[in-house]
């Protein structure tokens, strides 16, 4: 178990989502010795009776789920309507960021508000010492006594990208059972321990969108505050103008599919967006090689200890994305990350999380906001906006 | 089984509004019965035997509420009853005279009532009204007059609750009923939480219809009764071997019906002195709770005036606190009470009752029910407000 130590057990909420590694986390938490209180989070407005498609939470069919498994583990277990405060800080901001034509991570920004802050804010006034999620991360204490947070033990469960925006205070308060177990034997374990969930599928999508559209799902609800009706795609090379498009906010960066250019490349290579602009709604497609970037300015950094300074280490761009050797120099203002990468990217778009580490190490988080390629890649102007 | 091992196990228990234990008797009589076979319809002696279970306790139920035996008509509880009653009297009302669409009830009803309601407005072309209620949640009979005397001729049935299972508030049903009787509208009645609370007797109420269930009163879950003067047409929801009037078909559950009789006897017998017992458990929790927690402000009948309310009843707000957060403190502390809301899909909803009678939302979500019961003693409630001081500072941290 991955606990932050300390003395003696701890009173401990654990968040169950109603999937398979909350309810383990859960009950290896009560092995721990520690006493444990399960807490659903209502999270929609409206929940849907049952699950459907690749949703992991947020149904009544969940909430069940997870009261099914704290029965199974003995623990009381209580529903926390925490609606209004996700659509707030998540809802909106994804709808946000969309209209500004970045591509936000949800997941994160639901990590950072949601389960360690609002959860833990509230959980610690209540007089809980600590929130414990099934999440695949490990915690250790350092030498100096902060709590460092590490890759998973299983590198394909590894979900330490999506909790790079913890800081001390978070960290010190949470609890990640399962981050050296493989997920196959976390499995096991719950039919070990009788727990019905064990086979139940894991979640990919975004929770709040049903059915895994994200276009479809934005133009129903941006509504007027979409940043323009439409707009052209633009070839990056020669500026003739492709097509046409319903929204900004159906792109993303590095895009390739449903792009609906008429006509192929002369060079009949496929094309990729490049750079989406949401005031004219301009979107400009060009080769693989031109979405290359190497330059990374960030904000809105938060480190999971001491601000890193410079450092030589590495970053992770997306959930599952790879590794990238770069330096990480932090502004003195405090405020602003530069990232050299030193092999270049692709398909990066503003809004994006970069987060970085020092070996196994998680350092800490910045937005990306803007993305350049220097001498290394091919030359490319610097989207700014 | 001596009374204290029906207890749930090692806890305070505030929620009796919710469910009571099972008086003994009951026990016996439902258990006595379990090992009886028998079907009420069968024409055999151990038929006749289970029809003799049922209509002997008919006959008791009918005793102890003041209607007649052909008046009672079983069902599966309070939900079901409340159903029958309403979509019954809506349909029969209205193919007796096509212009009755019009339901009229109050905006502090129990969801047994505004969910068939709502329905029969949303996909039977019906029209609801819900009238207001003052701040202590109790009917506004002046806009009841003003609704029905609008369109008396339009309206299908009145409905309205003998006590409120929130609050606790009492209504003025002998207003509704007259006032319905002006204009031979007929009324129903949700009387789950008054029956062996306060005086019930269907006859000299005047009503039309009334719903009682078993698990408030001390007898089984999933049994209960609607007394329906014999004269009223209902629209049967359920259909089948012609059971109880024809109104409502299904093989009858001598064991439960007859439990059912017994614990209704023993609650009415014994109203009066259960009564004066739970006024007197209400006031020591109000005064206790509000000593340690002078901002604790008490909803419905004040302390002054306890005729206005159910006598086991303690609704009180907490300003600052969330109740779901207080409910967990004092769960964890072995103390067990209700916020008093509905659970819409899960999600704790603030509750509809508070809002009609005025509060705000976030004075409705900082609020709890905490109701006393038969097994209720002054030491539950000292427990309570022992425990309630430090929990409500914590729950007042917690609010961000």
């Amino acid at each position: 178990m991955t606990a932050p130590g300390g003395p003696g057990p701890l009173r401990v909420v654990a968040a169950m989502s109603g999937g398979v590694d909350s309810a383990v986390a859960a009950a290896r938490a009560v092995e721990a010795g520690h006493e444990v209180t399960g807490i659903h989070l209502a999270l929609s407005r409206n929940p849907a009776s049952y699950r459907s498609g690749a949703r992991g939470c947020c149904t009544v069919e969940d909430a069940n789920d997870a009261r099914r498994a704290a029965d199974v583990i003995g623990i009381p277990f209580y529903v926390w309507d925490l609606s209004e405060r996700f659509h707030a800080d998540v809802v909106e901001d994804f709808m946000d960021e969309y209209a500004a034509g970045r591509t936000p991570n949800p997941c994160l920004r639901c990590n950072e508000k949601i389960k360690f802050e609002a959860v833990l804010e509230r959980s610690l006034a209540l007089g809980f010492d600590a929130v414990a999620t099934g999440h695949y991360a490990r915690l250790r204490r350092a030498g100096d006594g902060t709590v460092e947070m590490h890759r998973a033990e299983d590198d394909g469960k590894d979900q330490s990208y999506v909790l790079g925006v913890l800081d001390q205070r978070q960290l010190a308060h949470s609890l990640f059972p399962l981050g050296d177990t493989p997920k196959s034997q976390v499995r096991a374990e719950a039919a070990e321990r009788g727990l019905l969930v064990a086979d139940k599928p894991d979640s990919h999508d975004i929770c709040f969108v049903a059915d895994g559209d994200n276009a479809g799902w934005l133009r129903e609800k941006l509504g007027d505050r979409a940043p323009n009706e439409g707009g052209d795609i633009v070839d990056d090379a020669t500026g003739e103008v492709l097509g046409r498009h319903e929204g900004t906010y159906g792109f993303t960066v590095g895009q390739r599919k449903g792009l609906r250019i008429g006509r192929p490349a002369p060079d009949g290579r496929p094309r990729f967006v490049l750079d989406i602009e949401p005031v004219s709604g301009t979107v400009t497609v060009g080769p693989h090689e031109r979405l290359a970037v190497d330059r990374l300015t960030c904000t809105h950094p938060r480190w999971c200890g001491a601000s890193p300074g410079l450092l030589r280490g590495t970053v992770q761009l997306r959930a599952h994305g790879a590794e990238l050797p770069a330096v990480v120099r932090v502004h003195p203002d405090g405020e602003r990350v530069e990232v050299e990468l030193l092999e270049p990217a692709y398909g990066i778009a503003p809004g994006q999380t970069a987060v970085v580490y020092d070996g196994t190490r998680v350092v800490g988080s910045a937005t990306i906001d803007r993305t350049g390629a220097g001498a290394g890649a091919s030359p490319r102007q610097e989207q700014q906006r | 089984m001596s009374e204290a091992l029906l207890r749930p196990e090692a806890s305070v228990y505030l929620d009796h509004a919710a469910t009571t234990p099972m008086v003994e008797a009951a026990v016996g009589t439902l258990v006595a019965r379990l090992r009886e076979v028998g079907n009420a319809s069968s024409l055999h002696a151990s038929g006749r035997r289970a029809r003799r279970v049922v209509e002997e306790a008919r006959e008791s139920l009918a005793g102890s509420l003041g209607c007649r035996p052909g008046e009672v008509v079983f069902t599966s509880g309070g939900t079901e009853s409340d159903n029958l009653s309403l979509k019954g009297l809506a349909w029969a009302r209205r193919a007796a005279d096509p212009h009755r669409v019009r339901l009229l009830t109050t905006a502090v009803e129990h969801h047994a009532v505004l969910d068939p309601l709502d329905w029969l407005a949303t996909d039977q072309g019906a029209v609801v009204d819900h009238v207001a209620v003052d701040d202590r949640g109790r009917l506004d009979v002046d806009a009841l007059r003003a609704c029905l005397e609008r369109d008396p001729g339009s309206v299908a049935a009145v409905s309205v609750m003998w006590g409120n299972n929130e609050v606790g508030t009492l209504q003025p049903l002998d207003d509704v009923v007259a006032l319905a009787a002006e204009h031979g509208v007929p009324v129903h009645t949700d009387a789950v939480q008054a029956v062996g609370a306060v005086p019930v007797d269907f006859a000299a109420s005047g009503v039309d219809a009334l719903t009682l269930t078993g698990h408030k009163v001390g007898g089984p879950y999933g049994v209960g009764a609607l007394l329906v003067r014999r004269e009223l047409d209902l629209t049967s929801l359920v259909h089948g071997g012609g059971q109880e009037r024809d109104v409502r078909s299904g093989t009858l559950d001598p064991p439960a019906i007859s439990a059912l009789a017994t614990a209704v006897e023993l609650a009415v017998a014994g109203q009066a002195d259960h009564a004066a017992r739970m006024s007197a458990l209400r006031e020591r929790l109000v005064r206790g709770v509000q000593r340690v927690v002078p901002e604790a402000v008490l909803n419905g009948a004040p302390l002054d005036d306890p005729g206005a309310g159910l006598p086991g009843i303690a609704h009180l707000s907490f300003p600052g606190c969330e109740g779901d957060s207080l409910l967990m403190l004092l769960d964890a502390r072995g103390i067990e009470c209700s916020t008093g809301s509905a659970c819409s899909a899960g999600v704790p909803q603030p509750s509809h009752v508070l809002l009609a009678m005025g509060r705000d939302e976030q004075v409705a979500r900082s609020s709890l029910r905490f109701s006393l019961g038969r097994t209720s003693t002054e030491a539950d409630v000292d427990a309570l407000v022992a425990a309630i001081g430090p929990c409500v500072e914590r729950a007042r941290a917690a609010r961000r």
